[in-house]
């Protein structure tokens, strides 16, 4: 009995001066720490815009937010000194973006090119994120219309409006990999309701291939490729590429780059790249993007 | 025999009240100003899931933070903020480990406003620095109010200001706490 009695007192002593030994180092977040469950967060900066260079990124705006972007594609390098390298000409277009939602966007925008003016909506159902129930990719779509802006072709025929008007559907299918390195692959269809030649095909399929690589904080390296697999007529069109940089520098990112294509949507740059590397009928050109915050944000 | 089974029982229960004399918050509120004085917009984050810990019986003192937690006025701010500055992929979390230094002048059982000095470590960005601070501690109905700001130099966290943005994000932030402490139940 007294040695039950004595050890009851010792272990309530025991527990007495371990409890309040330990107190000293040990870390109090512990205490609290143990329920945190891990939770579903989205994967954000894939890009640092919402365009890879000529094609949509799977980036979207942050809600409240505008971009205005203005894009400006040189005259061909191989026009020389004469030319001074292209840059003596230039074609642009303007565009206002506007972020909606985390996963929606519209756009408006008006080239030089042919007076278009076009403009687009666009949808992400699935946005690459970790934790439970995410989702290895983004997936967003896009939608987008363009109206040529020139006079008719032939003012004495009966022309209709519809024939200025040209749509695309695209999805975007992206995955930032590591904070480096960004690669999207985006099914495109073009479908135009008018095409000047009876052979020339309506509907117009490509594929194509962007990424970004960072090389610093506020430096990246950015390629855009799209094949034209269905639709790409016999002669004078070549599949567009543009390779670049994107500069960021607090509140501008300007994109840098050459590219083959002129135009700077998606069924100009995409059927009406007339420009071929290998000959060095290459442009220069740039992005400009410069985003405001138009609406106040809930903190 | 019975005496000493009580007594083993009030081991437990004393030890049982000793373990509840900490407080703590998931909800503290922390402010990030690195304004500068020129600027015409603000650069200051707020962060509402900082979790913070006190131990009243030895007077220590930790609190962690979520950079990613940081909500900025502009959107594009936040995005620097991580991407650039803070790179919070490679830091996910600021820390703070350290002790009340007058902690047997705080009455915690007594209603009061009560002025402490804290001292300890903080990591920012990978880097720890030691600092010291004045705060307030108020106690009211058995729940603590902590309070305190403080300035940080940012390069000390190794965090360095390009010129181009020299004239809108500040070389020191201002570091606004308010965390409101609730009994911990062990």
């Amino acid at each position: 009995m007294k040695k039950l009695s004595s050890l009851i007192l010792f272990v309530s002593v025991s527990v007495l001066v371990c409890k309040s030994a330990i107190g000293q180092d040990e870390d109090l977040l512990k205490l609290v720490g143990g329920d945190e469950r891990p939770q579903k967060e989205r994967i954000k900066y894939a890009f640092k815009s919402p365009r890879v260079i000529n094609s949509h990124s799977m980036e979207f705006l942050n809600p409240g937010t505008m971009d205005f972007r203005i894009l400006h594609r040189f005259g061909q390098l191989d026009q020389g000194y004469k030319n001074f390298f292209g840059l003596d000409q230039a074609s642009m277009r303007m565009s206002f973006d506007f972020g909606i939602m985390q996963n929606l966007m519209v756009g408006v925008g008006r080239s030089t090119y042919k007076k278009e003016l076009d403009a687009f909506i666009k949808y992400a159902p699935m946005r690459q994120s970790t934790g439970p129930w995410s989702s290895p990719v983004t997936i967003a779509l896009v939608s987008g219309i363009s109206m040529d802006g020139l006079p008719w072709a032939d003012p004495n025929r009966k022309n209709f409006f519809t024939s200025k008007l040209a749509y695309y559907f695209q999805a975007i299918i992206g995955r930032k990999f590591s904070e480096g390195f960004t690669l999207q692959i985006t099914p495109t269809m073009v479908h135009k309701n008018i095409v000047p030649l009876q052979t020339d095909p309506n509907n117009i399929y490509a594929l194509g291939i962007g990424g970004r690589l960072k090389l610093s904080q506020r430096i990246a390296f950015t390629w855009d490729y799209t094949h034209v697999i269905i639709g790409m007529p016999d002669s004078g069109y070549y599949h567009p590429l543009s390779v670049g940089f994107d500069i960021e520098t607090g509140g501008h990112v300007f994109q840098l780059h050459f590219s083959n294509a002129t135009g700077m949507n998606e069924r100009a740059f995409i059927t009406e790249t007339t420009g071929q590397w290998g000959k060095g009928e290459i442009r220069f050109g740039f992005n400009l993007s410069r985003v405001f915050q138009i609406k106040k944000r809930k903190r | 025999m019975k005496k000493l089974i009580i007594l083993a029982g009030a081991a437990f229960f004393i030890t049982g009240t000793i373990s509840a004399q900490k407080f703590y918050t998931k909800n503290g509120k922390i402010n990030f100003d690195a304004t500068s004085s020129s600027s015409p917009e603000r650069v200051e984050g707020v962060n509402r899931t900082a979790t913070c810990v006190v131990d009243v019986a030895s007077g220590a003192m930790q609190f962690a933070v979520l950079m990613k937690g940081f909500a900025f006025e502009r959107a594009l701010m936040e995005e620097h903020f991580n991407e650039n500055y803070i790179e919070s992929h490679k830091f996910p979390k600021a820390e703070f480990k350290g002790s009340i230094v007058n902690n047997s002048s705080v009455n915690y059982s007594k209603d009061g406003s009560y002025t402490v000095t804290v001292k300890g470590k903080l990591t920012i960005h990978g880097e720890t620095k030691d600092v010291e601070t004045q705060g307030k501690l108020i106690v009211e109905k058995g729940k603590i109010n902590a309070i305190a700001d403080f300035s940080v130099l940012l390069a000390d966290y190794n965090i360095s200001i390009p010129g181009l943005v020299a004239d809108k994000v500040s070389k020191t932030a201002k570091i606004t706490v308010n965390c409101s402490l609730e009994p911990l139940k062990s």
